[in-house]
């Protein structure tokens, strides 16, 4: 039925007070179950699992966005062209993730249960601090993993409901957690994305707004990176938007995406560089 | 010397220490509605919950002594996230957890001093109200597949009788409603007027996405109760007048 199920009775782990931490229930029972649990020696592990690339993350007043573009690479090679790297983690975050697709998939499916499972335990979910610096525990225990060339970058968004306002934040490899003012990116083609961001970004721009700037900036990185890919009207295949406001998390329908990055891709036939902003 | 009890002795003692434990509380009960499962226990406690979220589609009711249900809340918890991580969130069942209490509270029904003082129900809501499952497991580890709905607690019996009548399948929320608390209320026999701040209420929704648990609370539960009132006074038909009749 269960590992470790016998004599009628889970084990007592299973009862006791303990933890409210899922990460760390497992390690206790079935540590073999956390990603990156055994380390392999020796190196040599470069293209054993394909690279996630550009994500952007900005917030309008009243909410936040992120978005990511779909492909995978493996060196010159395309993995994935529809690949998912944003993840609603719950009703009021999200996360995505750069780096070795595999370990980060795994990752964020382990963070989505964490939060979740805090949320049951104790009858309350966590602070968006406590989200972000929890995330960021969890990409310190990747850090083994890290160093063989495994590495994993996640951003974070979440809706802060004290405040009533979206908030970033971005990690490095070893867990460091820093909070990104207005606008983030990244991924391979994040220093393309930020440039272009940094032109179209506005204060006072809508979540439609706010979704054109991050369609133009993955516009932006895919034309710049060959590892970021762009819309693909033929296969209709769109970057993932995700939106999280007051009333909670919230993934753009394929057709209104798909309307936009239209827009953004017929715009650049005429102007191929995208739009520009005023000098003065 | 020791003494020597016959087993049959010693079971039936344990038997009614338990049920005498569960009867000093009160009840629960889970019953299907229009749109999926509604969960009503009569609690105090705003913080101290007697049905709770196990996963997506699967809630959890209890009564009898908090400490000891908690226990198997957390369990039950803990069950559902490692399977659910280890496999898919759609390979979680209320079957697979009903099994696991039943066999847990079996085990220390028959192998400890003390029984736990506990009766739950596991109810999980599925994709048509053909496809729901409730489950209810008693102190020695019985289960039973119920049809509908179920009442836990001292007097159960008397509260699934009250149920009985006035249960429909695809009554509204604040039906369902109403039938649940009117069947709380007259337990022992007695009538008490149960109000937002004495009851606990959640409900699985069909319709949600991911996950489908939520508590009703607040001016929600008070608007619920008051149609639920409302619509009993208004309907045609002898419950009407029964209705009046009891106020």
């Amino acid at each position: 039925m269960f590992e470790g199920f016998e004599g009628g009775r889970l084990p007592a782990a299973f009862m006791s007070a303990g933890t409210s931490s899922f990460t760390e229930f497992l390690s206790s029972v079935s540590p073999e179950m956390l990603p990156g649990h055994k380390l392999p020696a020796g190196g040599g592990t470069e293209h054993l699992t394909p690279d996630a690339t550009t994500i952007v993350a900005l917030t309008f007043p009243g909410g936040v966005l992120l978005a990511g573009d779909r492909r995978a690479t493996q060196g010159n090679v395309i993995a994935n062209r529809d690949m998912e790297k944003v993840f609603r983690t719950d009703e009021y975050s999200a996360v995505a993730i750069a780096g070795s697709a595999g370990i980060g998939i795994e990752l964020a499916r382990l963070y989505q249960v964490e939060l979740e499972h805090y949320e049951k335990m104790e009858g309350r979910s966590l602070s968006l601090e406590g989200k972000a610096n929890k995330l960021a525990q969890m990409v310190r225990g990747n850090l083994g993993m890290a160093m063989q060339g495994f590495v994993v970058v996640p951003i974070l968004v979440g809706f802060d409901e004290n405040t009533g306002v979206g908030r970033v934040f971005s990690y490095d490899a070893v867990g460091g957690r820093y909070e990104e003012q207005r606008y983030h990116s990244i991924g391979s083609g994040s220093v393309f994305a930020r440039g272009s961001i940094k032109k179209l970004y506005r204060d006072d721009l809508d979540e439609t707004g706010a979704a054109k700037v991050a369609l133009q900036s993955l516009y932006d990185a895919a034309d710049d990176d060959s590892a970021t890919g762009g819309p693909d009207l033929h296969r209709k295949i769109f970057p993932l938007v995700d939106v999280i406001t007051e009333d909670g998390h919230r993934r753009l329908p394929v057709e209104v995406v798909a309307r936009l990055a239209t827009e953004v891709v017929e715009g650049r036939a005429e102007h191929p560089d995208g739009p520009t902003v005023e000098l003065g | 010397m020791p003494f020597y009890v016959a087993p049959e002795q010693q079971m039936k003692d344990k038997a009614d220490y338990a049920r005498k434990g569960i009867a000093r509380g009160r009840s629960a009960v889970v019953l299907q509605y229009e749109g999926g499962i509604l969960m009503v226990a009569d609690n105090m406690s705003r913080t101290l919950h007697k049905i709770s979220e196990l996963y997506d589609r699967i809630g959890f009711a209890a009564v009898g002594r908090y400490p000891e249900f908690e226990n198997l809340r957390l369990m039950g918890v803990r069950f559902a996230d490692v399977r659910g991580y280890q496999y898919d969130r759609r390979d979680v069942s209320g079957r697979q957890l009903a099994n696991i209490y039943a066999q847990t509270l079996g085990t220390v029904f028959s192998e400890s001093l003390k029984p736990w003082e506990v009766e739950i129900v596991v109810a999980e809501v599925g994709d048509t109200a053909d496809d729901d499952e409730i489950y209810r497991i008693t102190f020695d580890g019985s289960i039973v597949d119920e049809q509908g709905f179920v009442a836990v607690g001292g007097s159960s019996e008397h509260v699934s009788t009250q149920l009985k009548d006035r249960f429909a399948a695809d009554a509204p929320l604040s039906a369902a409603l109403n039938a649940a608390t009117r069947a709380l209320a007259r337990e022992n026999g007695e009538e008490r007027e149960l109000e937002a701040s004495n009851l606990e209420v959640a409900i699985l929704e069909r319709s949600r996405q991911h996950r489908k648990f939520r508590r009703i609370q607040g001016r929600r539960l008070t608007a619920l109760i008051e149609e639920g009132k409302a619509g009993g006074a208004a309907a045609p038909g002898g419950d009407s007048t029964e209705d009046e009749a009891d106020e």
